[in-house]
C-alpha cells in the first residue's frame, strides 16, 4: 500500500517532520499534567509513525528511476528579500531518505529505551519534549532543499543538544559542559554561516539543486572561493561533529542522560558534519585542497581520539571518544571521496554506537548510576542479556566479520588506502588496532574479571526492564545484519546513493570507481584489518583478563606518556589557559572598564540630566489649578501675538 | 457699520474681565460665575456676526451655548456641592491634589 | 444716532457690573451684578434684532441659571465666611493675571479693528427678520438646519440631570452604606 489516498507517500513528507513537532508541542505544553505512560506514548508514537511514514516514502522513491530519484517540494516562501530568497522546502533524494531512515528508526528504539530509563526522573515530560524537538530538527536539518533552512535544523539541534546535556541542570558540572558544547558548536556555526553568505554571493541562491548545478560552471577547479567555501563549510562540520580542534565538547557531553548520549551525542546529530559534507560533495570535489584537509583532520582525528579512549576510566567517555574516533573515520573516507562509504559507516556506527551506548546505559542503570568502569566487573553473570548485545556492539565496532562495522571500516580503510595514500591509511588502521583494544578492555573490565563493585551496590545489581532490552536486541540485530547494505562494494548501498554523488549528472567519483579496485587487494585488505582487529583484542584480553596486573605494570614503565593520555593531552588545559582565560580577563576589563565605568557612566549622566530637569521642571506644577489657568491664557495671548505679528 | 466693531471690542473687554476673574479669584463660586461672563461675552460676538452678516445661524449657536451653559452650571454647582461636603471649602487653593 | 447712545450707555454698564462680578467680596453680591450683567446684554440683543435671544437671555441665563448660584451660595451659606480672608499663596498671580487682561483686550481691540469683515451676506436682513418674526426664524432653523445638534443638546441636558443628581446625592447614598 504505498499510495494514500491516492497521492503518493513522497507528498506526505512533511507529515514526517509534522509528528515529531506535534510530540514536542503536546508534551511541552500539556506534559506537565499528562503521567508519565500517556507523555512516553505520545512521545513515542510521534516518532514511531515518522518512521513508518519515512519507511514508505523510502519505498516510493525506490520505485522511481534511479537517475530521477529527486523530489522537492516548497511549501513557502519563507524570506523574501529584494534578490534573496529563501524557500521552506523539502528535499527527498537517497541521501536524506537514508539519513531519515536513521534518525527516525535509531531514534524510535531510544525514544522506547528512555521510557524504561528516564522513568524515575521527575523531568519525565520535559525529557520527552526535547527529544521530539531535537528529532524534528534533525529532520528539518537533513531534508532541507537550501542552506538556509538545513541551518535552522542545524542550529535545532545544537539547541536541543545544549537543553538535554544540562538536562540534570542542578547538577554544577551539566550545566557547565551543556555551555561548553554550546559555546563550541557556536565557533563551528559561525563558519557555517560564513559559508551560507558566500554561497548566496557566489551562487545568488542557496537553493541546494541550483547551488550544486551551477558550481561546475560557475566555479574553476581549485578556485580560491570553492576552497574557502568548502572550508568554511568544514569548519561548521568540525564543530557539530566533533573533530580536532573542537572536539572537546563531546566527551563533557556525556553529563546527559545516556539515552541522550546514543542519540544525539553519537548516532545522528554529531553525523550532522558528515551529512553536510557528502551533501556538498559536488562543491568538495571541486576544492581538492580542502578534500585533503577534510581527510587529514578526520584521519588524525580518528587516531588522536583513539589513544585518549585507551586511558579513560568512566564508561561513557571511552564510548564518546570513540564516537569522535569513529566520525574521524568518516570523514576521512569523505576526505578521500568516498562519500557513500562515509554515510555507509555512518549509518552502520549509528547501530552499533547506540546500540553500545544504550547498553552502557543498561549498566549504569542496573548499577545505580555508577560510570566508573573500575568500580565494575563480572556483570556477565547479572546481565546476560546486556552482556550479549553489548559484545555483538563491541565486535562491531572493532571490525570483525560479519558484523556491521567490519564493511564500513574496511572500506573506508580500503577507499584510504586506493585513493588516498598510505600515511591516511596508516593513521585508520592504527586507530582501528587502538579502537578494537580500548572497546575490548572497556568489555572486559565491565563485564568479565571478579567484581569491584561495593556491596552497597552489588545487592542491588539487576538485569535492566523490557522497555530498555528490547532496543538493544533490535539494534543488535542491525549491528549484525547492516553491513550486508554494503557488501560486496559497490552494491546496494552504492548504486542507491550514486546518483546524489556529483551532482548525478558528472562524474562518477565514487560508485563505479570502486571497480577498478582488484579483489586481490580487497580481499588482502580485509584480511588485514582483520588481523589488526584480531590483535588488538587479543592484546586486550592479555592485560585485562589473562594478567590483570599487566596495565598497572606498563602505566608505571610509561608514566609520563600514560599521564599525558590520562589527561587527554592537556587539550582542555590548553585551551583554557590560551582562549577561556584570556576570554575572561578581557571580558572583566571591557565589563568593569568599559561597561561599567564608561558605557554605565554615560547612560547614567543622562539619566542624571533628565532627573535635574525634573527637579526644576517640577517646580511648575504647584498645583494651584488657577496658576495652570494662567498658563492657558498666556498662551492664548501668545498665540494672538504672534498671529498679529506674523499675519 | 463701525457699531459692530465696538459690540466686538465689548466683547472681548468682557471675556478679558472674565478671565482675569478666573485667575485671580479663589472662590470656586466666583470663578464659575466668572466663566459664565466669558461664555456670555461669547454670545454677545455671535449675535453681533449673526446681525453683521444677515445670518440666523449664530443666533443658533448662542441657543446651544445657553443648553450647554446650563448643562454645565448644574454638573459644575453639583461638583462644588460634593467638593464642599468632602472638604469643607469653596477655595480653588485648597483643592490641590495635582500638586509635587 | 439713538442706537449708538444706547450701546454706549448699555455698554458702560455691562463693563461696571462685570468689574463689580469680579471684585466684590461676597459671593452673593457677585451673583447680583452678574444678573445685571446678562440683563444688559439682552438690550444689547435687542439693540442688535435678536429679540428671542434677548428674551431667553432674561430667561434661562438670569432667571434660571443664576437662581440655581444664588442657591447654592445660599445653602453653603457663603456669604457669612470669607474664604478669600487669607494672604494670597500666589503672589504674581494677581499682577500678571491683570497685565495678561490688559493685553488680551488691547490685542483684540487692535485685531477687530484691524480686520475689514467680509462674510458672505445671508438672506435674512433686519427687515426681512421684522416681517417673520425673529422667534419662527430661529425655531425654523432649529428644527431644520439644525435638529441633530439639537437632540443632542437634549441628550447633553439629560446627561446633565443624570450628573448633577449622581454627584449631589453621593453623601447620601454613602451614609445610607454606613
Amino acid at each position: 500500500m504505498p499510495y494514500f489516498f491516492g497521492c503518493s507517500y513522497l507528498d506526505l513528507i512533511g507529515y514526517v517532520l509534522l509528528f515529531p513537532l506535534a510530540g514536542t508541542i503536546i508534551n511541552g505544553l500539556l506534559g506537565k499534567k499528562l503521567s508519565k505512560f500517556v507523555v512516553g506514548i505520545i512521545g513515542c508514537t510521534a516518532i514511531g509513525i515518522s518512521f513508518i511514514l519515512s519507511f514508505f516514502v523510502f519505498i516510493d522513491l525506490l520505485k522511481l528511476d534511479p537517475e530521477h530519484r529527486v523530489f522537492e517540494i516548497d511549501y513557502f516562501t519563507w524570506i523574501g528579500s529584494g534578490s534573496f530568497e529563501a524557500i521552506a522546502g523539502l528535499q527527498v533524494d537517497p541521501l536524506s531518505v537514508v539519513m531519515i531512515l536513521v534518525v527516525t528508526g535509531v531514534g524510535f528504539l531510544i525514544h522506547v529505551y528512555s521510557i524504561g530509563y528516564m522513568h524515575d526522573d521527575d523531568g519525565f515530560y520535559r525529557y520527552f519534549t526535547y527529544l521530539n524537538l531535537f528529532t524534528f530538527s534533525m529532520l528539518l536539518l537533513v531534508l532541507a532543499n537550501n542552506f538556509l533552512l538545513m541551518f535552522i535544523g542545524w542550529e535545532g539541534v545544537g539547541l536541543c543538544s545544549y537543553l538535554l546535556i544540562g538536562f540534570w541542570f542542578e547538577k554544577k558540572s551539566a550545566s557547565t559542559a551543556g555551555m561548553k558544547a554550546f559555546i563550541v558548536n557556536r565557533v563551528g556555526d559561525f563558519g557555517f554561516i560564513l559559508a551560507i553568505m558566500l554561497i548566496f554571493v557566489t551562487f545568488k541562491t542557496i537553493d541546494f539543486t541550483e547551488v550544486f548545478h551551477a558550481a561546475p560552471e560557475h566555479l574553476q577547479m581549485g578556485s580560491f572561493v570553492a576552497i574557502m567555501i568548502t572550508l568554511l563549510l568544514f569548519v561548521g562540520a568540525v564543530g557539530k561533529s566533533a573533530q580536532i580542534p573542537l572536539y572537546t565538547w563531546l566527551p563533557d557531553a556525556m553529563e546527559g542522560p545516556t539515552p541522550v548520549s546514543a542519540l544525539i551525542h553519537a548516532a545522528t546529530m554529531v553525523t550532522a558534519g558528515v551529512y553536510m559534507v557528502v551533501r556538498c560533495n559536488v562543491l568538495y570535489t571541486l576544492a581538492p585542497f580542502s578534500l585533503t584537509v577534510v581527510a587529514v583532520i578526520g584521519g588524525v582525528t580518528a587516531l588522536f581520539a583513539a589513544t585518549i579512549g585507551l586511558a579513560q576510566n568512566d564508561i561513557k567517555r571511552v564510548l564518546a571518544y570513540s564516537t569522535v574516533s569513529q566520525i574521524g573515520y568518516m570523514f576521512l573516507a569523505c576526505g578521500v571521496g568516498a562519500y557513500i562509504t562515509g554515510i555507509f559507516h555512518l549509518v552502520t556506527h549509528a547501530f552499533f554506537k547506540a546500540l553500545l551506548f544504550l547498553g552502557s546505559g543498561s549498566v549504569i542503570h542496573g548499577l545505580g548510576g555508577e560510570q566508573d568502569m573500575r568500580k565494575m566487573g563480572g556483570l556477565k553473570k547479572y546481565m546476560p542479556t546486556t552482556y550479549t548485545t553489548f559484545l555483538i556492539g563491541t565486535l562491531a565496532i572493532a571490525g570483525i566479520p560479519p558484523f556491521a562495522g567490519f564493511f564500513s571500516k574496511d572500506e573506508v580503510l580500503l577507499d584510504a588506502f586506493s585513493k588516498g595514500s598510505l600515511f591516511l591509511w596508516a593513521l585508520g588502521a592504527f586507530a582501528a588496532l587502538l579502537t578494537a583494544f580500548y572497546m575490548f578492555r572497556l568489555l572486559f573490565m565491565t563485564f568479565y574479571g571478579k567484581s569491584n563493585m561495593s556491596k552497597h551496590v552489588e545487592e542491588h545489581v539487576h538485569e535492566s526492564p523490557m522497555s530498555i532490552l528490547i532496543p538493544l536486541l533490535v539494534l543488535a540485530l542491525l549491528s549484525i545484519l547492516g553491513g550486508f547494505i554494503g557488501f560486496p562494494t559497490a552494491s546496494a548501498i552504492n548504486s542507491f546513493l550514486a546518483p546524489v554523488i556529483g551532482g548525478g549528472h558528472h562524474g562518477m567519483i565514487d560508485g563505479g570507481d570502486l571497480h577498478h579496485v582488484s579483489n586481490s587487494l580487497m580481499f588482502s585488505m580485509m584480511g588485514i584489518s582483520t588481523g589488526i582487529a584480531v590483535a588488538g583484542i587479543l592484546l586486550a584480553y592479555l592485560m585485562y583478563v589473562k594478567q590483570p596486573d599487566l596495565p598497572a605494570k606498563l602505566v608505571g614503565k610509561f608514566k609520563l606518556i600514560y599521564t599525558i593520555i590520562y589527561n587527554k593531552y592537556y587539550v582542555d588545559e590548553i585551551y583554557d589557559a590560551t582562549i577561556v582565560k584570556p576570554t575572561v580577563k578581557t571580558s572583566f576589563i571591557l565589563w568593569k572598564i568599559v561597561d561599567v565605568k564608561i558605557i554605565d557612566g554615560f547612560v547614567n549622566a543622562i539619566a542624571r540630566i533628565v532627573e535635574l530637569k525634573g527637579e526644576v521642571l517640577k517646580l511648575f506644577q504647584t498645583g494651584y489649578v488657577r496658576n495652570y489657568a494662567l498658563s492657558i491664557l498666556l498662551g492664548g495671548v501668545i498665540i494672538i501675538v504672534c498671529s498679529l505679528v506674523l499675519l | 457699520m463701525i457699531l459692530f466693531t465696538w459690540y466686538l471690542i465689548l466683547s472681548g473687554v468682557l471675556f478679558s474681565i472674565g478671565a482675569v476673574g478666573v485667575l485671580i479669584r479663589r472662590n470656586a463660586i466666583v470663578i464659575f460665575m466668572c466663566i459664565e461672563l466669558m461664555l456670555n461675552s461669547v454670545n454677545l460676538a455671535f449675535v453681533t456676526f449673526s446681525r453683521q452678516l444677515n445670518s440666523m445661524d449664530g443666533q443658533i449657536f448662542v441657543f446651544f451655548i445657553m443648553t450647554v451653559a446650563a448643562a454645565e452650571a448644574a454638573v459644575g454647582l453639583a461638583i462644588i456641592i460634593a467638593i464642599y461636603r468632602n472638604k469643607a471649602t469653596v477655595n480653588v487653593d485648597d483643592i490641590n491634589l495635582m500638586k509635587w | 444716532m439713538l442706537e449708538g447712545l444706547l450701546f454706549i450707555i448699555m455698554g458702560l454698564i455691562t463693563i461696571v457690573c462685570a468689574l463689580c462680578v469680579v471684585f466684590q467680596k461676597n459671593p452673593i453680591y457677585s451673583a447680583i451684578f452678574l444678573i445685571q450683567t446678562m440683563v444688559s446684554l439682552a438690550v444689547l440683543y435687542v439693540l442688535l434684532h435678536a429679540q428671542f435671544i434677548a428674551a431667553i437671555q432674561v430667561m434661562v441665563y438670569a432667571g434660571a441659571i443664576m437662581v440655581l448660584f444664588v442657591f447654592v451660595i445660599m445653602l453653603l451659606d457663603l456669604s457669612k465666611t470669607d474664604v478669600e480672608a487669607g494672604r494670597d499663596n500666589l503672589l504674581f498671580q494677581k499682577p500678571s493675571a491683570v497685565i495678561l487682561g490688559f493685553i488680551l483686550v488691547v490685542m483684540i481691540g487692535i485685531v477687530t479693528l484691524k480686520t475689514v469683515f467680509q462674510g458672505t451676506k445671508g438672506e435674512y436682513t433686519p427687515e426681512s427678520i421684522s416681517q417673520i418674526g425673529n422667534t419662527q426664524l430661529v425655531g425654523k432653523m432649529l428644527f431644520t438646519k439644525y435638529v441633530f445638534p439639537f437632540e443632542i443638546a437634549s441628550i447633553l441636558l439629560f446627561a446633565a440631570i443624570i450628573g448633577a443628581i449622581v454627584l449631589a446625592k453621593k453623601q447620601i447614598i454613602e451614609d445610607k452604606k454606613v
